[in-house]
């Protein structure tokens, strides 16, 4: 494969913000090392964030972005994809962007099986507010919101409700294991259909708990396990071993993945004629529009 | 003098077909060449409650649904409860002789009884329980001596070439019920010469979506909510011929935020709700706003506060369109007074949108919005204006898509264009796009930077104003009272000035608004400098208008007239207000 572009060129100038350490390092790593190894080009790539530390990550690659709101990162995407499917959108963010306020959004792209990477950086805890409970945070985790009985809710488990609702590539990476995590976000970008990557990405400012020290000891590959990642029931199995179980080993890799399913993008008849963005504008046939209201 | 207009209204409980009987006399009407206006007073259920239809028809064109019919059409004893008071001297009231009760003692001299078995008719045709439509309907035809053919015209329409048999029975249905009222007495003779010459017929909503078509939208995203959803149905129908893709979405959020999406790959991107979607949108809007994504999002009201009246009208979302979001950033708001409007206007919010890369709210609401009324032929001629776009060439590292301007207006780049990439972010930013929130602000210089990345955005208001449609007066100058408006109270303050001038010898004139702002402020103070006393009249408690107005220009309306209990303006209303004002 000739190399067109190299990996300066997917950077931006600006420098990244976050702590030494933190977890999101490797992530932005793998990402661009992903782009790369496809050789995308950077204007045909389209990155969009929500709010929270992670979410600043469009601004350190070259490509397009959309820094949104908190949250809405994915219904930001889905219209962005619709007015032109030609374009490579990924979406990144954190846990409280994805699987807390914009939850909602999170299920219905899923069913819609749009073509969209939704790389998740999930530390467990909200980073950029100084460290509150997140939706992913364990229970009886003691935080700033939490500091007396410590977490009392379940855990959202990504893996799980992605299966349920419908994605079609459901993957789980760890920051501590870079080219693993390579892997999954360049496969998840090829996938024709929704890819959900939720990255373990520790934070070492506000979770002492879910450190990497925590994830190496429990990790392993599901790859090295004989799972089959066509099969959704051990899919299924294989999610809830953590954090449901609580169990000591926490799976890593490919879940699920189905090329069987055709996109939204597939189907929507508006897209029959080609990327609504190369479109002409206007009506050429009025009267024959306007008939019905004579 | 012969008469010049009709009225009719179309009663019983949801379920009874009423409102597509209604849709077919309106449709009748304008193919007899009638100006022609409906107004639908319905409820938020599916079966039961009381629903009727009041369609009016003009030789002159007419600016309101009207007042009280010639002919009301009783499905049910509860329409005959309600509305046989109301019918016209000289006029008629229809039902099923079998079923519904007229009350004489409540009903006016030289009213006619035309008591049918509507469904002992119907049942001689077919066992469709709706089919006594049909029969009451063909009575009303007869009764207003309209041509037979647009009946039949009509029933083609609905059923066509694939249920010939179904337009045939209807129509036989409808000649049982013009027979009927032949042997009852015959039509009201109203002597009204039709034309004949169809006119277009349409809702407000409806016109909006042509109008989005013939701006060249490519994108709505929309959560269904009374009364906005008919946008929804329609695009959803005729959108994808037109490579337009129209998205049902989780939630009004879904809904904005996918609007904003659309817009900053760069189509032409639409969104439409109610207040209370609205309100869900208004976080999304912002950003769009601090982005510079273009986008058009359509606010039918319905009356509120909260869910309110959700099959009701009201003007009571101004606040809400002005304050959207969270601090200042620039945006237009557009009020159409009647479906031209609804037209013109939205195919040139697109056009704003794009030229000041910001959100434009076209306002309208339910009376307008669901409403049908007869319009003049669309001229999809519209221009189309997709503003300032970055050059072909260069590079990422020169391109500065926030680029400071005296117009406020940067050169945009659409994601897929070589070498313009760059980050559009909510975080407010330098005119790389790079971020000042993050460890840049409160430095003296990124201070001075967000001073001026604010008041470039800001700066756009002053195109905007300068490009928007501006305040108009209507009527005879030097006039005892000036009567301020916006949006669809338009119809009704017109007519209640014919009346008052006709009945009183009272001249007004009425100052209107179309663009609800930026607001004209020097425009707006010239017209106002003749105004002997004026009189706000708007569909809401507060008179949200009328604090704009004082806000902006510091002048306060003298009188205050507002409605806000679900109805229509009636212009006889208007009119008492007027004289009530003089006296």
């Amino acid at each position: 494969m000739k190399v067109e572009f190299q990996m300066d060129t997917y950077k931006s100038e600006i420098k990244p913000t976050w702590c030494p350490g933190c977890g999101d390092f490797a992530v932005l790593r793998a990402l661009q090392t992903a782009i790369h190894g496809l050789q995308l080009e950077p204007w045909n790539v389209l990155i969009v964030s929500g709010i929270g530390c992670s979410s600043n990550l469009p601004h350190f690659l070259s490509t397009y972005g959309f820094h949104a709101i908190h949250g809405r990162a994915l219904p930001v995407a889905e219209g962005a994809k619709l007015a032109n499917p030609d374009l490579n959108v990924i979406v990144t963010g954190g846990d409280g962007d994805g699987y807390g306020i914009g939850v909602g959004h999170f299920i219905h792209a899923m069913r819609r099986n749009f073509d969209i990477t939704y790389i998740v950086m999930n530390n467990q805890i909200y980073g950029l507010t100084t460290g509150q409970a997140s939706p992913t945070s364990e229970k009886g985790m003691k935080t700033k919101s939490t500091p007396i009985a410590g977490v009392i809710e379940n855990p959202v488990d990504p893996i799980s409700l992605a299966l349920a609702s419908g994605a079609t590539y459901v993957a789980r990476g760890f920051s501590g294991d870079v080219k693993g995590m390579t892997d999954l976000v360049q496969k998840g970008i090829e996938h024709h259909g929704f890819a959900l990557i939720d990255c373990m990405s520790p934070c070492v400012t506000y979770n002492k708990i879910n450190t990497y020290d925590f994830f190496k000891s429990r990790v392993y590959d599901l790859s090295k396990e004989g799972h089959d990642p066509s099969d959704m029931k051990a899919a299924f199995a294989k999610a809830i071993e953590w954090p449901f179980a609580q169990q000591a080993r926490i799976p890593l890799g490919l879940f699920y993945r189905t090329e069987d399913v055709p996109t939204y993008e597939d189907l929507e008849l508006g897209l029959k004629k080609g990327p609504p963005v190369r479109q002409s504008l206007g009506i050429e046939n009025p009267d024959e529009l306007l008939r019905e209201f004579l | 003098m012969s008469k010049r207009d009709l009225a009719i209204r179309i009663g019983g409980a949801a379920g009874d077909g009423v409102s597509s009987t209604a849709e077919s006399f309106a449709k009748i009407s304008a193919r007899s060449g009638l100006h022609t206006w409906t107004y639908s007073s319905y409820q938020s259920v599916i079966r039961g409650g009381h629903v009727w239809t009041q369609i009016r028809g003009g030789l002159d064109p007419i600016l309101s649904h009207g007042d009280d019919p010639n002919v009301v059409v009783c499905l049910n004893q509860q329409t005959m409860d309600v509305h046989q008071a109301d019918v016209l001297e000289g006029g008629a009231i229809v039902f099923d002789v079998d079923s519904v009760k007229p009350d004489p003692t409540r009903i006016r001299p030289n009213v006619r009884l035309i008591g049918i078995p509507l469904r002992k008719k119907a049942q001689t045709l077919s066992p469709n329980a709706l089919m006594r439509n049909t029969v009451a309907l063909g009575a009303a035809v007869a009764l207003f001596d309209m041509d037979f053919r647009h009946v039949e015209s009509a029933f083609k329409d609905i059923w066509g070439d694939k249920k010939p048999e179904v337009a045939q029975q209807n129509l036989q249905a409808a000649k049982l019920g013009a027979e009927a009222v032949a042997e009852m007495g015959g039509s009201l003779r109203l002597g009204l010469a039709y034309s004949n010459q169809p006119k277009y017929l349409m809702t407000g909503n409806e016109a909006i979506c042509l109008g989005a078509l013939a701006a060249g939208v490519k994108f709505l995203a929309q959560y269904p909510m009374t009364p906005a959803s008919s946008i929804l149905h329609w695009l959803a129908a005729h959108g994808p011929q037109y490579g337009v893709v129209v998205k049902q979405v989780e939630d009004e959020l879904a809904a904005m935020n996918m609007a904003v999406g659309a817009g900053f790959a760069g189509v032409r991107s639409m969104t439409a709700t109610s207040g209370g979607g609205f309100s869900l949108m208004v976080e999304a809007i912002g950003q769009a706003g601090m982005t510079e994504t273009p986008l058009v999002a359509v606010l039918v009201q319905r009356s509120g506060p909260s869910t309110g009246l959700p099959t009701k009208t009201e003007q009571g979302d101004l606040n809400l369109a002005l304050g959207a979001g969270q601090g200042d950033w620039p945006r237009a708001i557009l009020a159409p007074r009647h479906p031209e409007e609804c037209f013109s206007m939205t195919a040139q919010a697109f056009n704003l949108a794009e030229i000041y890369q910001t959100p434009i709210i076209v306002m309208s609401d339910l009376y307008l919005g669901e409403g049908y009324r007869t319009v003049d032929k669309l001229d999809f001629n519209v221009p189309i204006v997709r503003g300032m776009m970055a050059a072909d060439g260069g590079t990422a590292k020169s391109y500065r898509r926030y680029e400071i301007t005296d117009s406020g207006v940067s050169p945009r780049s659409l994601p897929g264009t070589k070498g313009f990439q760059y980050i559009a972010a909510t975080d407010e930013h330098m005119e790389s796009g790079e971020l000042i929130s993050d460890v840049l602000a409160g430095l003296p210089e990124y201070v001075e930077e967000r001073r001026k990345m604010h008041a470039k955005r800001m700066r756009k208001l002053d195109g905007l104003r300068k490009d928007t449609p501006r305040p108009e007066l209507w009527g005879p100058k030097n006039s005892d009272v000036t009567l301020l408006s916006w949006g669809s109270t338009w119809g009704a303050a017109h007519e209640a000035i014919g009346q008052v001038e006709e009945k009183e010898g009272v001249k007004v004139n009425s100052l209107e608004f179309p663009t609800i702002f930026p607001f004209h402020v020097e425009e707006t103070l010239q017209m106002l400098r003749g105004a002997k006393q004026t009189l706000a009249v708007e569909g809401n408690y507060t008179g949200q208008f009328a604090r704009l107005l004082r806000a902006e220009t510091g002048y306060k309306p003298d009188h205050f007239y507002g409605r806000s209990d679900g109805e229509p303006f009636a212009s006889r209303d208007i009119a008492d207000k007027i004289l009530e004002v003089v006296a």
